[in-house]
Parts: C-alpha cells; sequence; structure tokens
C-alpha cells in the first residue's frame, strides 16, 4: 500500500491505496465521493471526468498514486460555499440538459473545464470539446446549449487561480 | 430557459425537480451503494461461443488475497434446483425454449456466458479472482448468421430441442386476399433488410447488491432496474422465496432503453447467494461485460413485399421474418418481434396484411426489447420499401406516402393487423415537416449539386412512422400469450398539511415521472406542484405496479395519477358539501376551494378538508377518515402515437462519409403534459435511431467472438457527430385515456433509422445505389457507391 496526500475539493486527504488503485475508485470507494460515476472500462465515456491542478481529467486514466500532491475537484466541489449550483450546473437545469444523469457530473466537469479554456466557444467548438463525454439520453442539443450558455454570459470558472 | 409560474401547469414546460440531485453527485446510483460486510462477485465468462465445460479449477484464484471462494455452476445448482431464468411471453403453445441457468453446468452456449462465480472481498479481488479462474472448454460448432441456423445441417444451439427454430408466429387473416392482390399488382417491391444487432448502451451498466435479514428470511434486492415490481414476482417465483419477504428497490438508475427490462442472472445469483451465506452480495457489471452479459436489441432479416396499384396506392404487405433470438430467452425475448408484427403496414391504409416470424436460435448473447423493440424494425422496412415503391411509381416520397396515408377522419381505424388506431392526422404532420425542412430549396441544392457532378451530394430521407404505445390492454396481452396484465398502478394520498403524496408503479430512470406526476396532480387540487411528492421504485412504498418500457409510464401510469387524483377529489367534495352544509352537485372546486356555485363567499380550502378528513372529528356519518385514494388503470386501447422525420444528409462520395446537416421532427404524441421532456425525449431517441444507420452494430466474428465489446469499438455517438434537431409537435389528442396522451419515449428512436438511410440512398441513387447496410460507415458507403458504378467491393 502506499500513502498519498490529496487535496479534494479543497480538503487535504490522506490515505491508504494500493498501487494499482484508479484514482476513480480512490475517490468513490476510499472517499466515498460517489458523484463521480464510471460508465465504462477503457476511457472512452468521461462520466468519471475530474478536474486534476485545475485541467479536467478521466480518473479512471490515472493511478491515486499519480495524483499524489494534487488539487481534485469532483462534482461535489463545485457548488458555492453557501450551496447555490456552480452556474454550469444551473445551466444544465435551465436547459434540461440531462435526462437520467449518469454522464452528467462528468460531463459539467468537462464543460467546466473546457469553457474556462476556450472562452469564445461556438457551437461546434462545444461539441469538438465535449466528444470524450458520452451521453445515451440527451442527443446532447440541450447541452451543447447549456454550455454555449454558460461559455456567454461570462460565469465559467470556478473560483481557482491556477489555470 | 426561463419560465414563469403559469396558473396551469400541464401543457407547460417545467424544469425538472429531479436535476438538482443528479447535477450535484448526490443522487445514489447502484454502485454508489454500500454495505457493511458485503461481499463481491466476479463472474467468469464463457470465452467460447459454443463448448463442454470440461473443468473450473480455481485454485490460481484462491491463491489471490481477498479471493474467497470460485464456484462452478454446478457447485452453485442446488442454489435454484430446477429453477431457471423465466420468459414471461411463450408467443405460441409450442415455442421452444430451453432451461436458461444463471450459471452454465455443463456446456457453454455464447460468449459471456457466465460459467463460474468467484467470491470476494473487494472489487478489484473479484475481478483478479475471474481473471484467475482456469476453465477448460471442449469446443462444440458455433451458429453465429440468423440465416446460417435455420440452413440444413446447421449446428445446433441446443441438442435436445432438435431444431434451432424457437417459434413461427403468423398473423395473416385473409392469405387468399394478399395472394390476389399480389397477383393484380401493377407494381410489386420486394426488399431484404437486416436490422444489425445493437448493445443498448445506457451510461450506467448493470449491478445489484442482495441484502438478506437472515433473522427475518426477507430479502432486499436493489438493482438498476426498470422493473423492481416484475422482478420481485419473478425472483420470488424463480428462488421459492415468498413473495411477501421480498423488498426489490431501483436506485437512481442511469438510463435503460430496455436493457434493464429483464429477470438476469445476476440478479438470481446475487439474491440466492445472499440468502445462502447471510451476507449482501452485490456485482458491478464493467462496460466491456455489458457487451455480452446484457441484452442487445434489434437482429433481424427482413422480407418485405408491396404490391401496389397503377397509381402507388399499396394494397398489401407481406413479410417474412427471421429473428435472431441468441442462445436463450429472456424475460420478453420472443415477444419482441410481435411488437412490430402488427405494424408493417405503417401509416398507411393497406387492406391486407401477411406477416410470417421466425425466431431462431444462434450462439450469441440473448436479444430483447430495446428502445422501440420490434416497432422500429417494422418502420424501417415498411419506410425502407415505400421509397422504392416511390421510385418505381415515378412519384416523390412525400407523395408516395401521400397517396397512402390513413385519412385524417378515417380514426379510429381498424388496420388490416387487427388494431384499432385512436386517432391522427399524418397528412398534416407531414406538411409541417416539409414546410419545416424547407423541402423546396433543399432539392434545388440537391439538384445542382447532381448536375455539378458534386462529390459532395445531398439526401433527403423521409420516415412517416405510426406506433403502438401505452402496453397495455391486459386482455390484449392474454391474447398474445404474454404472462402478465398491462395496467398500472397509483396512490394519491393527501397529508394533514395538504401536502401530497403520489405513489406511482411506473418506474423512472431519467424520463422525469416526478416533474410531470406532481404538475398533473397539482393542475387538478389547484395546489403548487412543489407540494406534491411522487415517490417510486421501492415495492415497500410502492406494493403494486407493472413498471416502465414501451412509452407507457404517461398514458398508463400517468392515466392511474390522474385518476386516483379524481377520486380524491370526490371525497374532498363530499366531506366539503358536508361542512357547507349543502348539495355536492352544487359544489365547484376553484383554485383550490370548494365553492357553492353561485355563492363565492360560501367556500372551503383544500387544506381545510385535507385537515378534517385527518383529524375525523366532523366528516359524514359513515365516511372513512382520511383523504387517499388508489387506482390500477387498464388501458382498453393501446396509443398510436406518429409522426414524419426528414433528414438531410450530405454524402461526400469520395470517402463515403456521411453528415446530418439538418432534422426535423414533427410527433404527434398527443397531449403534451411537459413539452420540454418531450422535446428532450425526441432529441434522443432520434439520436439513437440514427446510430442505428450510421454508426452502431455489435459485431461478431464467424466463430461467435463479439468484436465490439467496449465504447472505443462500439460507436455510441458524442456531440461531434450528433445533428442539431429542428421538433415541433402536432396535436392530436387520443381518445383512449383521459389526459388524451399517447407517449414519446421512443418515438424518435422508431422513426430516425430510416430517416437517415432513406437520406442516404437518395443521395446516391442517381450514382445506381439503391440501399445501404447499416450501419452506414464511411466503408459501406463508399463500397455500396463502387459496386453500383461497376468498380470492386
Amino acid at each position: 500500500m502506499e500513502s498519498i496526500t490529496l487535496a479534494v475539493n479543497g480538503t487535504e486527504r490522506n490515505l491508504e491505496v494500493e498501487p494499482r488503485t484508479l484514482l476513480v475508485h480512490a475517490l468513490r470507494d476510499e472517499l466515498r465521493l460517489t458523484g463521480t460515476n464510471i460508465g465504462c472500462d477503457s476511457s472512452s465515456c468521461g462520466a468519471c471526468t475530474v478536474l486534476v491542478d485545475g485541467q479536467s481529467a478521466k480518473s479512471c486514466t490515472m493511478f491515486a498514486v499519480q495524483a499524489d500532491g494534487a488539487d481534485i475537484t469532483t462534482i461535489e466541489g463545485v457548488a458555492d460555499s453557501d450551496g447555490a449550483m456552480h452556474p454550469m450546473q444551473q445551466a444544465f437545469h435551465e436547459h434540461h440538459a440531462l435526462q437520467c444523469g449518469y454522464c452528467t457530473p462528468g460531463m459539467v466537469m468537462a464543460a467546466i473545464s473546457l469553457v474556462e479554456e476556450y472562452p469564445d466557444l461556438d457551437d461546434q467548438g462545444v461539441r469538438h470539446g465535449l466528444e470524450g463525454n458520452l451521453c445515451r439520453c440527451t442527443g446532447y442539443q440541450n447541452i451543447v446549449n447549456a454550455v454555449l450558455a454558460v461559455a456567454g454570459s461570462g460565469s465559467a470558472g470556478p473560483e481557482r487561480s491556477e489555470s | 430557459m426561463t419560465m414563469t409560474e403559469p396558473e396551469t401547469h400541464v401543457g407547460s414546460p417545467r424544469l425538472r425537480r429531479e436535476d438538482p440531485a443528479l447535477l450535484t453527485g448526490e443522487a445514489q446510483f447502484i454502485d454508489d451503494m454500500s454495505l457493511h460486510g458485503e461481499i463481491w462477485v466476479g463472474i467468469v465468462r464463457s470465452t467460447e461461443a459454443h463448448a463442454t465445460i470440461l473443468g473450473v479449477d480455481g485454485s490460481a484464484a484462491l491463491e489471490i488475497d481477498g479471493v474467497a471462494e470460485v464456484l462452478s455452476g454446478a457447485d452453485l445448482a442446488p442454489l435454484w434446483g430446477e429453477g431457471a431464468l423465466p420468459c414471461a411471453w411463450p408467443v405460441t403453445d409450442d415455442m421452444r425454449n430451453p432451461p436458461h441457468l444463471p450459471v452454465a453446468t455443463s456446456v457453454a452456449k455464447y460468449v459471456g456466458d457466465a460459467v463460474a462465480v468467484v467470491l470476494a472481498t473487494s472489487r478489484y479481488a473479484a475481478a483478479d479472482g475471474a481473471a484467475a479462474v482456469s476453465v477448460d472448454y471442449d469446443p462444440l460448432p458455433a451458429v453465429v448468421d440468423v440465416e446460417a441456423a435455420v440452413a440444413d445441417g446447421a449446428p445446433l444451439v441446443h441438442e435436445d430441442l432438435g431444431a434451432n427454430e424457437s417459434y413461427t408466429w403468423p398473423l395473416i387473416p385473409d392469405p387468399e386476399a394478399v395472394d390476389e392482390a399480389f397477383a393484380n399488382a401493377a407494381h410489386v417491391v420486394s426488399e431484404r433488410y437486416v436490422q444489425q444487432r445493437l448493445i443498448p448502451a445506457p451510461m450506467e451498466p448493470r449491478g445489484v447488491l442482495a441484502a438478506p435479514g437472515v433473522a427475518s428470511g426477507e430479502l432486499t434486492l436493489y438493482s438498476a432496474t426498470q422493473i423492481p415490481h416484475i422482478l420481485k414476482v419473478m425472483t420470488a417465483v424463480t428462488l421459492g422465496i415468498p413473495e411477501h419477504k421480498i423488498r426489490v428497490v431501483a436506485p437512481s438508475v442511469g438510463g435503460g432503453f430496455g436493457c434493464k427490462l429483464n429477470v438476469y442472472a445476476e440478479e438470481i445469483l446475487c439474491s440466492a447467494l445472499a440468502m445462502d451465506r447471510g451476507v449482501p452480495v452485490r456485482w458491478t457489471e464493467s462496460r466491456s461485460e455489458a457487451a455480452t452479459a446484457t441484452i442487445q436489441g434489434r437482429g433481424q432479416v427482413q422480407h418485405i413485399e408491396l404490391a401496389a396499384d397503377d397509381t402507388g396506392k399499396v394494397q398489401a404487405v407481406r413479410v417474412k421474418l427471421l429473428a435472431d433470438m441468441g442462445a436463450y430467452l429472456q424475460l420478453v425475448t420472443p415477444g419482441v418481434p410481435l411488437l412490430g408484427g402488427f405494424l408493417y403496414h405503417g401509416c398507411y391504409d393497406i387492406a391486407h396484411y401477411s406477416f410470417e416470424c421466425t425466431s431462431v436460435f444462434t450462439n450469441k448473447t440473448p436479444t430483447d426489447a430495446y428502445r422501440g423493440a420490434g416497432r422500429p424494425e417494422a418502420t424501417y422496412a415498411v419506410e425502407r420499401a415505400m421509397d422504392s415503391l416511390a421510385v418505381a411509381v415515378g412519384v416523390t416520397p412525400e407523395e408516395i406516402r401521400s397517396r397512402n396515408f390513413i385519412a385524417a377522419d378515417a380514426f379510429p381505424y381498424e388496420s388490416c393487423a387487427g388494431l384499432i388506431f385512436d386517432s391522427g392526422d399524418y397528412q398534416a404532420v407531414l406538411d409541417k415537416a416539409v414546410e419545416m425542412a424547407g423541402l423546396e430549396g433543399v432539392r434545388a441544392d440537391q439538384t445542382q449539386r447532381r448536375a455539378d457532378g458534386s462529390n459532395r451530394q445531398i439526401g433527403i430521407g423521409f420516415s412517416s412512422y405510426v406506433e403502438m404505445c401505452g402496453l397495455a390492454p391486459s386482455r390484449v396481452l392474454a391474447s398474445l400469450n404474454y404472462g402478465a396484465g398491462g395496467w398500472e398502478a397509483a396512490t394519491v394520498r393527501v397529508l394533514p398539511t395538504a401536502k401530497v403524496q403520489v405513489i406511482t408503479g411506473s418506474t423512472p430512470h431519467g424520463q422525469g415521472h416526478e416533474t410531470s406526476w406532481s404538475m398533473i396532480v397539482a393542475d387538478k387540487l389547484g395546489i403548487d406542484p412543489d407540494d406534491v411528492e411522487v415517490l417510486h421504485s421501492d415495492t415497500a412504498i410502492s406494493p403494486t405496479g407493472l413498471d416502465t418500457y414501451g412509452s407507457r409510464s404517461l398514458s398508463v401510469g400517468g392515466t392511474a395519477v390522474f385518476m386516483a387524483t379524481d377520486k380524491v377529489l370526490d371525497k374532498a367534495r363530499l366531506i366539503a358539501a358536508h361542512q357547507l352544509e349543502a348539495n355536492e352537485d352544487d359544489l365547484e372546486y376553484v383554485d383550490g376551494s370548494f365553492q357553492v356555485r353561485g355563492t363565492p363567499t360560501a367556500s372551503v380550502p383544500f387544506a381545510a378538508i385535507a385537515f378534517a378528513a385527518f383529524t375525523a372529528h366532523d366528516l359524514p356519518e359513515g365516511m372513512e377518515p382520511n383523504l387517499e385514494a388508489h387506482v390500477t388503470y387498464d388501458p382498453p386501447n393501446f396509443t398510436f402515437p406518429n409522426g414524419t422525420h426528414i433528414a438531410v444528409v450530405e454524402v461526400d462520395t469520395d470517402t463515403g462519409d456521411v453528415d446530418i446537416v439538418d432534422y426535423v421532427a414533427v410527433d404527434d404524441c398527443g397531449n403534451q403534459v411537459n413539452p420540454m421532456i418531450v422535446e428532450g425525449q425526441v432529441h434522443g431517441g432520434v439520436l439513437q435511431g440514427a446510430a442505428q444507420a450510421l454508426y452502431e452494430d455489435a459485431v461478431y466474428t464467424e466463430d461467435g467472438q463479439i468484436v465490439t465489446v467496449n465504447l472505443g469499438d462500439y460507436l455510441v455517438p458524442s456531440a461531434a457527430e450528433a445533428p442539431a434537431y429542428r421538433v415541433a409537435g402536432h396535436v392530436t389528442p387520443s381518445p383512449t385515456n383521459p389526459m388524451g396522451v399517447k407517449g414519446i419515449g421512443e418515438a424518435g428512436t422508431i422513426a430516425a433509422t430510416p430517416a437517415v438511410i432513406n437520406a442516404v440512398v437518395d443521395a446516391l441513387r442517381p450514382m445506381g445505389v439503391s440501399d445501404v447496410a447499416m450501419p452506414a460507415s464511411p466503408q459501406t458507403v463508399w463500397r455500396a457507391i463502387n459496386e453500383a458504378q461497376g468498380g470492386a467491393s
């Protein structure tokens, strides 16, 4: 077992993991942050997307030990301190950009990262920017609309300074 | 979307109350759950399509830290005795249905068939253990292709059944009339289409957590299922656990699309092990496992013939179907082709009908219901054939449809297959789609590009569909040999403080029942939807129900809620009349109060009635306290959603690449409760249908190995492939139920597949192409072009 330290949603967490433990399993099974979902085993679907040091990453593609010392933001950590949903979460709600909701946490995290990285997104930019995140319910149009609404509003970014 | 609060809610978009928990990670899916002392199941799956199991060696697995036991099918057999996984739809009395044990004991029948089980203390140990088990197979000849399976001398999937045919089901009301129509036809279209197998791929794979009550003898079964109520009955029957000792809970379920409408080996396995060992037992499906462990959809070879007069008016349709059952019959596997078997005349007024389905075993994963279940296949065949007929007659696709539509004044319409269609105006729907698509302009562009010899050709594809939804009248299901009814149950319970609990037997997994049901109840009671809680998906809370499939939730389950609310109002009216010392017939219910008609000052608000019903201090003589009503609604007929979709594609004739450049959907789902949700269902449905047309295919090798095991190989489309959708409604209320609703869950998937393929073929017809196989991948399209041009394939 390896000892690692993660700053998860602003709180330092120490945990013991096998070297082969995936980051997503450390988050879900060890830290019980089950908002990050698992939809595949080939890094294809993006359901497990989180932010690692401000960059979106599929948490099934990393070993937990590789994230030692990193800042991790999961879906549980993007709301305001007063509990108000992040603008991207709110936009998904208002644009009916989710149905079953299983892909949603990963999709929201990827979208937050995308909008922060590319403030001048257009329709095609969103579609290509999110092509690593699969949704089986919505047909994507409302997701694209939600992301464009946030991109156009200037209220995209989570409160982070490092990226 | 900004929404002001409307006076009534039904018919206006309303944001979903389901969203916040899903958006914040608070929602609990099956793999989010954990129980103290739980053990993990890892399943060893056959790597052979057909093989005798000579032995299972678990010694290496048992060396792994955390692996507790390795169990073969023979070891496990005493847990379920003679019991086998249920098939609830023996469509014919002589249907061949082999015993289907949760874990095979002697012969593996398909790649993915469970052959041994590992019990372990952790997720990783279970996976490691399953990988370390060694199974000794003696391969047997496998039959993979459905047409090969019915050829003379084909290897038998089930030797003791004597044949690969499971059943033949004909629906031929007047055979002579059909023959006569073909003999006298001016135009005969004869086509063969292949419905490839599809992997349903909801984003959440399946999962099970079975928890025993050791002292009580109770079983709590948590499962990512669409059908907790049916699963409860079937678990009781299969394992012999008294039904009243079983509670089934579907937590948040991450999509189903039909593949979670089943009773799976893992549900029975975990339940049996939990009861036997006295500890919680859990299993989570991996995506790669899902490729073979979860049912697949479609898998049919269709022969369709149309007989038309010289104007293109179709007189008869004749269909012969080979349906691929896979190796076993799952819960409703044999019934899926029948659900399409009534609809091969589409939305057309055709006098004579001949349908015959032969269903066949192959050494592959079982098929079963997948979004649309039989109806997408039927719609594909008739809509593709109608385009061929249009070419034969020399008219446009929209003209051939108009000449054959069931007329708007013909409803209720008795179809040649024996159904009574409820309502519709198919021509108006098509006209609206044509207008939205700007057909004239698109045709002009198409003509220009053809004239220019452009390597980017435009194709326009029509698809007019009708489906039978609202499954289903119980008596009709009885005539089809289905093993259960088609009713749905609802309870509306008014609490002392006038808040309302709705308990529905319908089981949502993304459709937004909580929001829609609260709108229905709130409007009737004149209260805020936020004051209505909707409970579901737990048989301890909602003991009666038949769950969610077949676009039945609103038209059957929602109707039950609507009617139960009426019953609550009826009782409330009696209480109000008692309090006001008025005749109940003189009362009207306005803005949440009963008032004496013409004397608005004499009124009593709903909240006062709710409290009075609770205190029971002063109720009418003989009335039971409390304000609550239960309704079980059995629909008198199916509902018949319909529509016309138009796909416009651009085909790169150099590479075969297809791009959907416009997509118009006009759907008549009757009255809409929440148009926002309706539109969302259309969007997602269309993409799933378009995905069959262009991307998705469960590919098997000749020896039965599946190639498309994960989402890298099996091409579920992303946002980058998805088109933009332009969606509109056309409302003809269904007379079948009091809300006039029809259903929208499957419409998009049913309509989109033929719309897209018709568009691809339309683009390439000048090059001599008259059909393109699905999925129309660049390679397939390029080959179709090249073959039509006389080149090598």
